[in-house]
């Protein structure tokens, strides 16, 4: 909390800018912003169908706004194509998990550092040494991130046969291989129990502290989001209801109405 | 709060294996090579030819299963790579006298370049529609080499005759023997190296956009390149067994290198078992020795007989070589226990 409010003055990490999305006759976003400092956990909240997946995926550039613009750093991604989206520190996770289920959690994880290094088809197939080099060091790292997510054990499982809970952390294991500024989290409590939401809530917080990042959640969970983030932005169909802190973005009339419907209706 | 549980839908859409099942035990390696090296010296030149034969068509089967089983994409059209590959030789080797040692990698190098361009169009398909692309491109190949203008170095619908090369520096062998000791070493080093690729950060970048590509371009692998890559690999290492094959059997024609011969492959390919690269070579043991087998078994109904081989053996062992080399390493695992 500190780290964030000390931001607060500061330019912000990640701006989107009067965003907007339509698809054919359907206005999915309409004039969404919001900034994020550095540090923050940002949770972006709404009913179903408000836009919050529409928006993340215009962060993940699968999605391209209609208009409005989404700075990170200052400088637009709008003209980035979706690969090139890791590389200026932008790593998420997905709604439904979307590992890669044939690959062990090792090489899951290893993939996930894909935009950290670089390499060509001929020098791999020789096993140069710089290659040799740039493979220790990626397994370091690796190994690092698995014994700070305890997934140790299961290093070299395939992760198809894994237990939902764990795949979820495969994924964030995943996301943090690129040492990424942003971690944006698709609902990372879905299909989690009442204890496993507590236990990934501990766990988002300390994943901002011990590595520095700055993470937007996406969230149904109310419980979660209103423990864990330092601001909240609402949506609702498309537009932004309200924005401020976990406590005054729950007492927002327009947000209370948005969930549990008005008294007249 | 209550919302619907995601439900979690997995579609795993080839079988594969992790990367450490790879490749064969050292143990079992050193077996293997020791055998491919001994074996010429206790055969005739017939079956040595053959082994010969086994050798470059396991390497068109090892390319194929880079693309298929490493990057996910289906080709029916590695016939058309192989035929640019014998054709690139044999037309060097006679009609501009280069060096066969020469010609493979040039052979190589033009069927990469070949593969990768092919592989931009076919960026935009996938799965079957791409398997049908392919098919087309395996259909045109024996036309295009029929082609008036080409006539004069292709040889036309005759085909083309090349010389085998004798031993070099003098060495006490007979062309086969020299020929499959040629084709062993440049076949070892392909496979060394395709296994390096597949466990390097580009294989990994090609099995990830196998197996989701959203998320593979979420990490920041660029998939239009890597899948057009493992065209343009698969291609050019098609195009070598091309060129050995065009070297072996001292011959090409437009016709041997028909939409069949995707096919022999894609089934070769199979059998080994889809993404493990020893299986290859089983795979094509499969193809050249099995339809004789069919043979002795009846003449007329040769081709009834392998098709129900096949069944037999795709309704044992869906996973091919590679599932019986599962249940051989569990037996002898479990032997070691008692």
């Amino acid at each position: 909390m500190t780290q964030a409010q000390l931001a607060q003055g500061t330019s912000p990490l990640l701006a989107v800018h009067d965003v907007s999305v339509v698809f054919g006759g359907i206005i999915a976003l309409n004039g969404v912003s919001f900034d994020m400092h550095k540090g923050q956990i940002l949770g972006l909240i709404g009913p179903n169908g408000a836009g919050k997946t529409t928006l993340f995926n215009c962060l993940s550039r699968l999605y391209q706004p209609s208009s409005g613009d989404i700075l990170m750093e200052g400088a637009s991604i709008l003209s980035r194509p979706p690969h090139r989206i890791a590389e200026i520190g932008i790593g998420r996770t997905f709604q439904n998990v979307a590992l890669f289920p044939n690959l062990s959690v090792m090489d899951n994880v290893r993939v996930g550092a894909h935009s950290k290094t670089s390499s060509d088809i001929i020098s791999d197939s020789l096993r140069l040494a710089w290659v040799r080099r740039s493979e220790s060091s990626v397994n370091e790292k690796v190994h690092e991130i698995l014994a700070y997510l305890k997934l140790e054990d299961v290093a070299h499982t395939v992760v198809s046969g894994l237990p939902f809970g764990t795949q979820k952390r495969v994924e964030l294991a995943r996301a943090l291989a690129a040492d990424p500024k942003i971690l944006l989290l698709d609902e990372p409590a879905g299909g989690l129990n009442h204890e496993e939401v507590y236990v990934l809530g501990d766990l988002i917080r300390r994943i901002r502290d011990d590595r520095h990042m700055t993470v937007l959640l996406v969230e149904h969970h109310m419980g979660l989001v209103m423990s864990i983030a330092d601001h909240v932005v609402a949506l609702n169909f498309g537009k932004k209801l309200a924005e401020g802190t976990p406590a005054q973005v729950q007492a927002d009339p327009d947000v209370i109405k948005a969930y549990l419907g008005s008294k007249d209706q | 709060m209550s919302t619907a549980e995601d439900v979690v839908t997995e579609a795993p859409a080839i079988e594969a294996v992790p990367k450490r099942a790879m490749t064969l035990g050292t143990g079992t390696s050193v077996v293997v090579l020791l055998l491919l090296l001994a074996v010429p010296l206790f055969a005739k030149n017939f079956i040595i030819f053959q082994l010969t034969q086994l050798l470059y068509l396991g390497l068109a089967v090892l390319a194929l299963n880079i693309l298929t089983g490493g990057s996910g994409q289906f080709s029916l059209g590695q016939s058309a790579f192989y035929a640019v590959g014998a054709y690139v030789t044999a037309v060097m080797m006679e009609a501009f006298n280069i060096n066969y040692v020469l010609c493979l990698p040039i052979a190589g190098v033009l069927c990469f370049g070949f593969g990768f361009l092919f592989g931009q169009p076919a960026l935009r398909l996938s799965g079957v529609y791409l398997a049908l692309a392919t098919f087309a491109l395996a259909t045109a190949m024996p036309q295009l080499l029929k082609l008036n203008f080409l006539e004069h170095w292709t040889g036309g619908v005759q085909g083309l005759v090349v010389t085998k090369p004798d031993a070099p520096f003098g060495l006490p062998m007979s062309q086969d023997m020299w020929l499959y000791y040629f084709t062993l070493a440049i076949v070892l080093a392909i496979y060394i190296f395709s296994v390096n690729l597949l466990r390097s950060r580009s294989g990994r970048a090609f099995m990830a956009i196998r197996d989701n590509e959203i998320a593979a371009s979420a990490m920041g692998v660029n998939v239009a390149l890597y899948k057009t890559l493992a065209f343009g690999v698969s291609a050019g290492i098609t195009g070598v067994a091309g060129g050995l094959s065009a070297i072996a059997v001292q011959f090409v024609a437009p016709d041997s290198f028909t939409i069949t011969l995707s096919i022999q492959l894609f089934l070769g390919m199979v059998v080994g078992g889809v993404g493990w690269l020893p299986g290859s070579i089983v795979g094509a043991a499969f193809i050249i020795f099995v339809p004789n087998i069919a043979e002795g078994i009846s003449k007329g109904l040769s081709g009834a007989v392998f098709g129900v081989l096949l069944f037999f053996v795709i309704y044992l062992v869906p996973h091919g070589a590679r599932q019986v080399a599962i249940m051989g390493q569990q037996l002898v695992g479990r032997l070691k226990k008692n």
